[in-house]
């Protein structure tokens, strides 16, 4: 238990893609509850800035092993396969293309409806590519072909969050 | 605190007498202050009786001023010179004030925040703010006859940082030691979740005079988590009157021109709003300048008049629940906050989103104070309040100015706090030695939609190639949510810092101009009050000190022991003394000297817990 520890270790859970959600939360309040800054705000500077900097690290093991595709990067990256997102983005043709298409009806759809089935075909395709980032990571153990399903996320994320703009545009 | 208690009986003798710690619901229309008195927090009232302060001022020549009601009473009569709502002015330039036309002040469009022409001089909403804080803080003293140690202040979860600065000026201002600025909902999840136990989501609906906040909260084991906010800081019970004024005005074929009448008209219909709230029919009369405006209305109309605002309210719930990803059958509960969830039309449609009653066990009007108050208890670290932890997340999203005016996101909205992420840039042009890093606040990609909040340069970085140079830049932001922002050339070593004061806020100096120029409630020598306060830190630090090395003096090895006993010898020395520099260096010089020990126990006691040992306790 150490501040260079990682994530893994720092919330005493195996160090695999698949997480139980309820248990990260648990073990995240017993973090919080032991190193908050306001457990010493009568201790003076020293176990303040302690404090903060314990805070800060359980905060950032945190919000990267609740996010799935966060998680698995940090996997492939703990597994020497880093994804470098912002430097590769090559991806397969018929990803792209499927990309492509989804761009046009989001683009093309006027109504609430036609967005919201948009975003329903969004989530099942991001619920296989999670399924299948689960089978590289736990069971054949190949961060390499992983890394690339992890990109392949990361577009679908984008995506959704453009959606979800376009949803409360919609709404207001 | 959770990490220090001693277990050895009688170890701990407790010294200090209670310090008295007050939470103080800042709010637009009106505002109030609570503390825990005798184990329950409650309302402190004036020697009237009122709990309520009207948060208005009204400047009247020769430097004169009223506060709360007696100001109030003079929002009719003299408008340009009474300031009502001042809270949607704080931290915000003339432009960013919505409906202005429709106000009757004369602003002054000053670099960053707007500032009104009175009677009594041009006046910042920072020092409308702080006389409605002194007033209150006046008003503690008077009831615990005593020094205060401290307060909790609240802030609407959508003020972004400018306007959580302001709000810390105006109480530093008003002499008032911050212990921590909260969200109000989260202020009205603790006053509930303590008072009755509650576990699980709940949200919270704050349907104030000026701002409407929703919040998803997770209430576990004396742990608040805000799972996430939303909500529109430009709609309240002002535009639920405004309506009504503007309705009853054209019903009547007249019009309020004059700031008088317009101050009238928007009194009147806020009063015929409250007795709507009861009765079913109501008579809404005022006197205009052209002539006497009185007209009947019934509730169903006040009603349709209003729907749309209360539309709003709803699209900001299914944001919200969509940001969680929760569902409403998910949410356990529903907290009303807020004088405006008096209406029963709210209830109705809230009741109705959610599928269950609404909770209103507490006031509206003072469940945020009475929250507030339980968290300054806890913050000054009274016996029995340390079971409270509050885990809070940072309410809108901060990044980066990239090219072509669009913001890289750092730290996403609803991140738990304290947090710090850097993020790697480089730079665009070959020979490049500079960098401007400018920092922004807010949802949208276009720089321009953002709040700017801070800019500054990284400069000296040796000349490369367009994009050989590797500049991290990291945000950090504190448990008060204060951001500060460092960028450093990896390569070289070059680097940049910033604490990110808004240019809105006050400079340091600027504070002090204000309180020589005879700030109501600057009363106190400057000097005296800051060696008080170093002496009390002095002494907090010697005890805790003392009696974390009696819990943990074994990690430390002779030399190191002796080395903390010859720093608490001194401070020791010079808090006996009356140098406030002195006093801060020895304690600076004991902190430091601790530090690494501070590392060990927090390790130790990590060790204790995630074995199992301390789970149950926290």
């Amino acid at each position: 238990m150490k501040l260079d520890s990682d994530d893994f270790e720092l919330f005493g859970v195996p160090r695999r893609f698949e997480q139980d959600r309820a248990a990260l939360d648990a073990r995240w309040r017993v973090l919080q509850a032991e190193v908050h800054p306001d457990r010493f705000v009568a201790e003076g500077a020293a176990a303040q800035r302690v404090a903060m900097r314990w805070t800060v690290r359980v905060n950032e093991a945190y919000q990267r092993l609740k996010d799935p595709v966060r998680r698995a990067a940090y996997l492939c990256e703990l597994a020497g396969f880093p994804v470098k997102a912002e430097s590769n983005t090559a991806m397969p043709a018929d990803f792209l293309v499927q990309q492509m298409a989804w761009r046009e009806s989001l683009a093309e759809a006027s109504a609430l409806p036609e967005v919201l089935a948009l975003r329903d075909q969004v989530t099942v395709s991001c619920r296989g590519a999670l399924a299948s980032l689960q089978r590289l990571l736990d069971a054949q153990r190949d961060p390499a072909a992983a890394v690339q399903q992890v990109r392949a996320l990361m577009f679908i994320e984008r995506f959704s969050q453009d959606i979800d703009l376009r949803l409360e545009r919609l709404e207001t | 605190m959770a990490l220090l208690q001693i277990s050895e009986p009688g170890g701990q003798p407790d010294p200090h007498q209670r310090r008295i710690a007050i939470g103080i619901d800042l709010g637009t229309t009106h505002s109030l202050v609570a503390s825990v008195r005798h184990g329950v927090a409650e309302c402190l009232p004036d020697p009237q009786g009122g709990k309520l302060l009207p948060s208005v001022v009204r400047y009247l020549p020769q430097g004169r001023r009223q506060i709360g009601a007696e100001a109030f009473q003079g929002a009719a009569l003299d408008p340009l010179n009474t300031i009502v709502s001042v809270k949607r002015f704080m931290g915000r330039g003339v432009a960013d004030i919505a409906g202005r036309d429709k106000l009757p002040y004369e602003f002054v469009d000053a670099p960053g925040m707007v500032q009104i022409k009175t009677a009594n001089g041009v006046k910042s909403p920072v020092e409308v703010s702080a006389e409605i804080l002194a007033t209150l803080r006046q008003r503690a003293e008077d009831t615990f006859d005593d020094e205060l140690f401290g307060a909790v202040i609240t802030v609407p979860a959508y003020f972004d940082d400018a306007q959580r600065q302001a709000t810390k000026d105006a109480a530093r201002l008003a002499g008032l030691n911050v212990l921590r600025l909260i969200n109000e909902p989260t202020a009205a999840a603790i006053a509930y979740g303590l008072e009755h136990g509650s576990e699980g989501l709940y949200a919270v609906y704050d349907l104030g005079g000026g701002t409407f906040d929703i919040s998803l909260l997770r209430l576990s084991r004396g742990v608040f988590e805000v799972v996430a906010t939303g909500g529109d800081s430009a709609l309240g019970g002002d535009d639920f009157d405004g309506a009504l004024a503007e309705w009853a005005l054209a019903q009547a074929g007249m019009a309020a021109l004059s700031p008088e009448d317009k101050r009238a008209v928007l009194v009147a219909a806020r009063e015929a709003k409250e007795r709507l709230s009861t009765d079913e029919h109501v008579t809404l009369s005022c006197r205009l300048g052209s002539g006497d405006l009185e007209l009947s209305v019934d509730r169903s109309r006040f009603e349709s008049l209003t729907e749309g605002l209360l539309a709003r309210t709803v699209a900001a719930l299914r944001k919200v629940l969509r940001d969680a990803q929760a569902s409403t059958d998910e949410v356990q509960g529903v907290v009303m906050v807020g004088g405006s969830t008096r209406m029963p039309k709210v209830r109705e449609l809230v009741g109705a989103f959610f599928g269950k009653p609404p909770l209103t066990d507490l006031d509206p009007d003072e469940v945020v104070a009475l929250g507030a108050a339980l968290q300054a208890n806890a913050l000054a670290g009274n016996a029995g309040a340390d079971e409270l932890l509050l885990l809070d997340v940072i309410p809108l999203s901060l990044g980066l100015e990239t090219m072509g005016g669009l913001v890289e996101r750092i730290i996403p909205r609803n991140s738990a706090i304290p947090t710090a992420q850097a993020q790697d840039f480089t730079t665009f042009k070959d020979g490049q030695t500079a960098m401007v890093i400018h920092v922004l606040q807010g949802e949208r990609e276009l720089v321009s939609e953002c709040r700017s909040l801070a800019r500054f340069e990284l400069r000296g970085m040796p000349a490369q190639v367009a994009g050989a140079a590797r500049i991290r830049v990291t945000f950090q932001v504190d448990a008060d949510g204060l951001l500060s922002v460092r960028a450093r050339e990896e390569n070289s070593g070059v680097e940049a810092a910033i604490e990110v004061k808004p240019s809105y806020g006050l400079s340091d100096d600027e504070v002090a101009r204000m309180l020589r120029d005879g700030f109501a409630s600057a009363e106190a020598d400057m000097q005296a009050r800051s060696l008080r306060e170093s002496k009390v830190e002095a002494e907090r630090l010697l005890l805790a000190t003392r009696a974390a090395l009696a819990a943990d003096g074994d990690l430390l090895d002779t030399p190191r022991r002796q080395s903390i006993d010859d720093r608490l010898v001194e401070l020791e020395r010079a808090s006996a003394g009356d140098h406030a520099a002195a006093i801060d260096a020895a304690i600076e010089a004991l902190a430091s000297s601790t530090e690494a020990f501070a590392a060990e126990r927090m390790n130790r006691s990590l060790r204790d817990a995630l074995t199992g040992k301390r789970v149950e306790e926290v």
